[in-house]
């Protein structure tokens, strides 16, 4: 807002307007909330985005399919494969490319364990976000990110990187499980199985993380569905979807997992689904670990020159399951070596567009508690 | 793809065809097509909207989900270059308001009766449409992807 | 000590002995909340435990750009990181450090040492406003609402033990404890402790009820503003703070000197002190912050007439004999 803006809402309103900058420990990256405040109350919430806009659709425009999977890594820097993943199951869609089963089994063994680690940043930073850099916050989040560590550190011995990792390619997965991995993966499940109820405990067993999360922020269905939220903040509102169950991809249709809901809608709600969702990751962590087939991991032939391979004209919207919701790549192809358009449907940026209707009628406390819960980042929101 | 009597119904009510991931409409009929869907069929969950520069023309496309019954559908308006402008679906679906202004943003198309038509994720005072065919990528010191 | 060089010599030994243990509070509390974190805390200065990280912090904090906002009340601007740091800093003379020895012994010493730790909300109260921040503001006025609050049913719980020792002078007081501490007292005076330290909490800005400088909403609150020296001042006026009333709780409540012999009674006052800020500090890093609404609930509904009924209790126990 503008300064002589300012001074007409304050002057006529009697509200404060207070301007929670970009730059700011609680908005999860790069989000401008201009909030208009009655005393404590929260009367009014304009939120700005595009801060980290980088482009990306318009760069896929000129990049050869080969060579974007690691691009669109950077959007939801917090789940990075879940990016490449949904771009990688668009491109094989239009160009009818099957991988073979191995390679899909690993890039779900990938995508779950980077939701595991995903999660468990929500969960530090919501102890930050609520408690403080200077207070029990910040134990939660020291043993989130110990246990996040060791996820990262697999990653690694997977894939050589801890984070951007690139295992998704068209075609298949670029790095092989061997049995030393394995191993390690399995044992690792079950050492974040047993630190989860502490994490639990911390957070929301405590009485004040309670207080400060139930009856926060509550998204009714009608609002959900108009909106269009997703995720675990659609899940926590008591509407059963989940892109790994309403359109499987890779090794999904074969695991038996469940979709944890509630119905309550608050951010209580929102922090037991995400909760139970990494007790069922770990779930499939194992599974997938278990019964990974045999057999290659890529399909195609060797590629000669990558930035050549042409897809068929045509168009398709595939999508997956990110930490954060239903991602979702929308590619049109002219028949030529890059995409002619490719559009990013991120969770992120739908969930945020809740901002403005549940943050009146709460306190400044509250906004904090409510920009948690519903886990944005900002470069999956402005791409 | 929706049920066939779906399909029939939107052919017959608001002149709709079959296109890519969904159907097409014309451009007069999208609001009532659209309250349509949401109140009588059940797409009452909003998805995405995208847009692309093809043939010379614009093409808008929202994807609304009947949640129930696990369909996407993907409702396409063709309007041509300049000076195009559409209804807008903000108050039909709460969810099409940010993604009508990131069209806006980055197209250059214009909605009728939009709430907010600002840009959204460029700065205000940014001049252009990034994605429209003929803006071309360019740093100041020459270099092209 | 008489003579106004040696009273001048003698606020110098105090302040310097208060200064150095503030300063070393901070050691202790950032290796606390280490090791609570599974991390190790200051190392690297002063190899291997770090002992050398405050004298690190306070010189670079005292070269540092000292910057006064152009809108700024100068006056006030200026004047509050004193007011925070000098009432906490004066409480120190009063604790009592042995049998009838007190560095100011006086018949009112109790009442006076509460009202110095009170002094410090105004010293907040005008950083807040003088500011000319936002958020600085948002955080004067929560400290208004709040810590004001919260100064009533802990002068009411702090009155406990004063009305069964009979006396407001603080060598009285731990003097009345030689059989039992007051921290001890069934119900009246475990009641009363209890209520203190939840105050104290709201006192010294401890999570959870450091909502004056919820540094996730308000970032740095009433201190936002402020840089160099005059920060320093304001944190080491927060740890002063928050050791003065360890210390007073220490007094009152659990004996203050009073220890076995062969050890000196400086060295118990000590321990016990350092143990209820241990005790602060591991609340502090333990649990989350409330929500104002909550907070102000807390108090209004149950610290503020559980005190009343304790201070009751406890002068209609002393009036039965």
């Amino acid at each position: 807002m503008s300064a002589s803006a300012v001074r007409v809402v304050e002057r006529e309103f009697g509200e404060l307007a207070l301007n929670m900058g970009p730059q700011h420990p609680s908005t999860h990256g790069v989000l401008r909330i201009v909030l208009h405040l009655s005393g404590e109350t929260v009367v009014r919430a304009v939120p700005s985005i595009g801060y980290l806009h980088r482009g990306v659709e318009k760069l896929a425009e000129h990049l050869a399919y080969d060579q974007l999977a690691p691009v669109f890594e950077r959007d939801d820097y917090l789940a990075p494969t879940a990016n490449s993943h949904a771009f990688v199951l668009a491109a094989e869609a239009l160009g009818k490319i099957e991988a073979p089963r191995r390679g899909r089994w690993i890039r779900a063994l990938v995508a779950e364990w980077q939701r595991i680690a995903s999660h468990l940043v929500w969960l530090g930073t919501l102890g930050l976000d609520l408690g403080g850099a200077l207070g029990g916050g910040t134990t939660l989040y020291m043993y989130c990110f110990r246990e996040r560590e060791k996820i990262l550190d697999l990653m690694e011995s997977l894939t050589g990187t801890r984070f951007h990792t690139n295992v998704n390619m068209i075609g298949g997965a670029r790095y092989d499980l061997d049995a030393e991995t394995a191993a390690r993966s399995s044992a690792l499940a079950a050492e974040i199985e047993a630190a989860l109820p502490s994490l639990a405990a911390l957070s929301g067993g405590t009485p004040i993380f309670r207080e400060r999360t139930r009856g926060v922020g509550v998204i009714p269905k009608d609002l959900a569905m108009g909106i269009g939220v997703t995720g675990p903040t659609l899940r926590g509102s008591g509407i059963r979807f989940d892109v790994r169950r309403a359109a499987p991809y890779d090794a999904y249709d074969e695991l038996p997992f469940e979709i944890p809901i509630r119905a309550a809608g608050d951010a209580e709600a929102r922090f037991q689904v995400r909760m139970d969702e990494i007790v069922q990751s770990l779930g499939i962590v194992r599974r997938i670990v278990e019964g990974l087939p045999a057999g290659p991991i890529f399909s195609r032939k060797p590629l000669k020159n990558p930035k050549a391979t042409k897809l068929p004209a045509g168009e398709a919207y595939v999508a997956v399951e990110s930490p954060r919701g239903e991602l979702g790549f929308h590619i049109v192809s002219d028949g030529g070596a890059k995409p002619y358009r490719l559009k990013i449907s991120a969770p992120s940026f739908r969930n945020l567009q809740v901002v403005p209707h549940l943050l009146p009628g709460g306190l400044v406390a509250d906004v904090v508690a409510i920009l948690g819960s519903l886990d944005p980042v900002m470069g999956d929101v402005d791409r | 793809m929706p049920a066939p009597e779906i399909v029939e119904a939107l052919r017959v009510r608001f002149g709709a065809e079959p296109a890519p991931l969904g159907v097409s409409l014309p451009a007069a009929s999208l609001l009532a097509a659209m309250r349509a869907l949401r109140d009588t069929y059940g797409y009452r969950s909003y998805v995405t909207a995208t847009a692309l520069e093809r043939d010379g023309r614009f093409e808008v496309a929202h994807a609304v989900r009947d949640v129930e019954m696990n369909d996407t559908l993907f409702v396409r308006v063709r309007v041509q270059r300049d000076g195009a402008e559409i209804d807008s679906l903000a108050f039909v679906y709460a969810g099409a308001e940010w993604h009508e202004r990131e069209i806006l943003d980055l197209f250059g198309i214009a909605f009728r009766g939009h709430p907010d038509p600002r840009r959204i994720l460029l700065p205000d005072e940014y001049v252009g449409h990034p994605l429209r065919k003929d803006f071309a990528i360019e740093t100041p010191w020459g270099y092209r992807p | 000590m008489t003579g106004w060089l040696g009273a001048l010599a003698f606020s110098a030994v105090v302040l310097g002995v208060a200064m150095t243990i503030v300063a070393y509070m901070t050691w202790l509390e950032r290796k606390v909340a280490a090791r609570m974190q599974n991390r190790i805390g200051p190392y690297e200065v002063g190899f291997p435990h770090g002992w050398l990280q405050p004298l690190a912090d306070v010189a670079k904090l005292i070269v540092k750009e000292d910057i006064t906002p152009r809108a700024a009340d100068r006056l006030l601007f200026n004047l509050g990181p004193l007011l925070v740091v000098v009432p906490a800093l004066v409480g120190f003379a009063f604790v009592p450090v042995a049998q009838g020895v007190a560095p100011v012994d006086h018949p009112y010493s109790f009442l006076f040492f509460t009202a110095f730790a009170s002094l410090t909300l105004l010293g907040v109260f005008a950083a807040g406003w003088s500011s000319n921040n936002k958020y600085a503001l948002l955080s004067a006025l929560r400290l208004v609402a709040m810590v004001a609050s919260y100064e009533i049913p802990m002068i009411v719980a702090l009155l406990v033990p004063a009305v069964l020792a009979g006396s407001l002078r603080l060598t009285d007081v731990v003097e009345a404890q030689r059989g039992l501490w007051f921290a001890a007292y069934p119900l009246v005076g475990q009641a009363s402790f209890g209520i203190f330290l939840v105050c104290a909490l709201a006192e010294g800005n401890k999570s959870p009820l450091d909502l004056l400088e919820a540094e996730s909403e308000l970032i740095a609150a009433y201190n936002v503003e402020y840089s160099g020296i005059k920060f320093a001042l304001f944190y080491a006026g927060e740890y002063a703070h928050t050791l003065a009333i360890c210390a007073l709780g220490a007094t009152v409540f659990l004996g203050g000197y009073l220890g076995p012999a062969p050890v000196p009674g400086l060295v118990w006052l000590i321990a016990k002190t350092a143990a209820l800020f241990v005790l602060v500090l591991w609340i502090r890093w333990s649990l989350m912050r409330m929500r104002i609404d909550q907070a102000l609930r807390l108090n209004w509904l149950v610290l503020l007439p559980a005190s009343l009924a304790s201070l009751l209790a406890a002068a209609w126990w002393v009036v039965r004999g």
